[in-house]
């Protein structure tokens, strides 16, 4: 509770929860929920995102510390990369059996 | 009182403690104040279950009489039932469900924790299982303790009536009796007494914490009503609800 003293919801604030699948795999983004505190959030993420054996660790960040890009930015973000093809390493063969390239 | 018959009596009494908690809480299904604490509180309801299941069909296997852990959990009259008052307790508000799992987390937790060097391979395992699952459940009521008793002028107080109503329950916990001692000579049990005071001294430092108070209760509810049977007024609901489908279509299956 002394998180986040500036919150005025009775749900407390939104976190956002990301799961490790497996050791060694990036933690992906499972959704959101409501907490007051970190630990209240990191246990109900354990409840509501891991009870099927989904994950092995779990991240719980304030939704309002997430900086994100806008529509606005996607011409000069993300049209640049378009016409550059060279950039994926398509001219090499991947060997058998790697797996999470 | 044979080793057998004592052990019987001992896992009766651990399954129905867990059969009538899961079913207490699994009432909050779809009821609390938010999805998060519902899914949280259905999870512990279904731990409990997990943990019935297995203690009752190990009671029904000692029994011999070819019965199931369905039997024994469906098909026993109230005044057969051996669980600990605490637990039928109603749920109230959220405060008072988080401050009945608390006290019952903690004894739970110390109890698995000494059947963790039982002398009987079947308590031992069970334990070493079920120690996982309530180590969580101990460290999610204590954190709500903490959380309401320390919150908000509101929270503290309804947390504060709910230490000051379930107090008087928490006695029976440790009640022995003769399965007990013969159980205890085996090194199969603990002795309560000295689960007691690791419980006494657990619950005080997080009731410090969450700046609640220990009630000054002068006595305890129910000393021995175990042993005859008795229960509160609100079992024979909980029974009534949990019994009805399998009672009235005995054959039913999922």
């Amino acid at each position: 509770m002394t998180d986040q003293k500036n919150d005025n919801s009775e749900q407390g604030i939104l976190w956002e929860v990301f799961v490790q699948a497996k050791p060694g795999l990036a933690h992906k983004h499972s959704g959101s929920l409501h907490a007051t505190d970190a630990e209240m959030a990191l246990k109900s993420a354990r409840d509501v995102y891991t009870r099927r054996s989904e994950g092995v660790s779990i991240w719980v960040v304030p939704a309002t510390e997430i900086t994100a890009t806008t529509e606005g930015d996607s011409d000069s973000f993300f049209d640049p990369a378009d016409d550059k093809v060279y950039r994926h390493p398509t001219f090499y063969t991947v060997p058998e059996g790697v797996k999470y390239l | 009182m044979t080793e057998e018959k004592a052990l019987y009596n001992y896992l009766i009494r651990l399954g129905d403690n867990a059969l009538i908690l899961g079913q207490r809480l699994g009432e909050w299904c779809g009821h609390a104040h938010q999805l998060e604490s519902d899914i949280a509180l259905t999870n512990v309801a279904l731990d409990q279950i997990g943990q019935a299941r297995l203690l009752l069909s190990e009671a029904a296997n000692l029994q011999g009489e070819g019965k199931s852990e369905d039997h024994l959990a469906f098909h026993r009259d109230e005044q057969d039932f051996r669980n600990n008052l605490l637990v039928e307790m109603e749920n109230g508000d959220f405060g008072q469900t988080i401050t009945r799992q608390f006290l019952f987390d903690v004894y739970q937790y110390h109890l698995l924790k000494a059947f963790c060097k039982s002398e009987n391979d079947f308590l031992k395992a069970f334990a070493e299982k079920s120690i996982k699952e309530v180590t969580y459940h101990r460290s999610l009521s204590r954190d709500w303790m903490v959380r309401l008793g320390d919150g908000t002028e509101n929270s503290h107080q309804k947390m504060q009536d709910a230490i000051n109503l379930l107090w008087q329950y928490t006695g029976e916990l440790f009640e022995m009796d003769e399965s007990d001692e013969v159980l205890m000579e085996a090194g199969i049990v603990p002795d309560l007494s000295e689960i007691k005071s690791i419980w006494d001294k657990e619950v005080k430092t997080v009731i410090d914490e969450a700046t609640l108070a220990i009630p000054d209760t002068r006595g305890f509810m129910a000393t021995g009503a175990r042993k005859k049977g008795e229960h509160t007024e609100y079992m024979g609901y909980i029974l009534s609800e949990m019994q009805y489908l399998p009672r009235s279509m005995p054959d039913a299956k999922w």
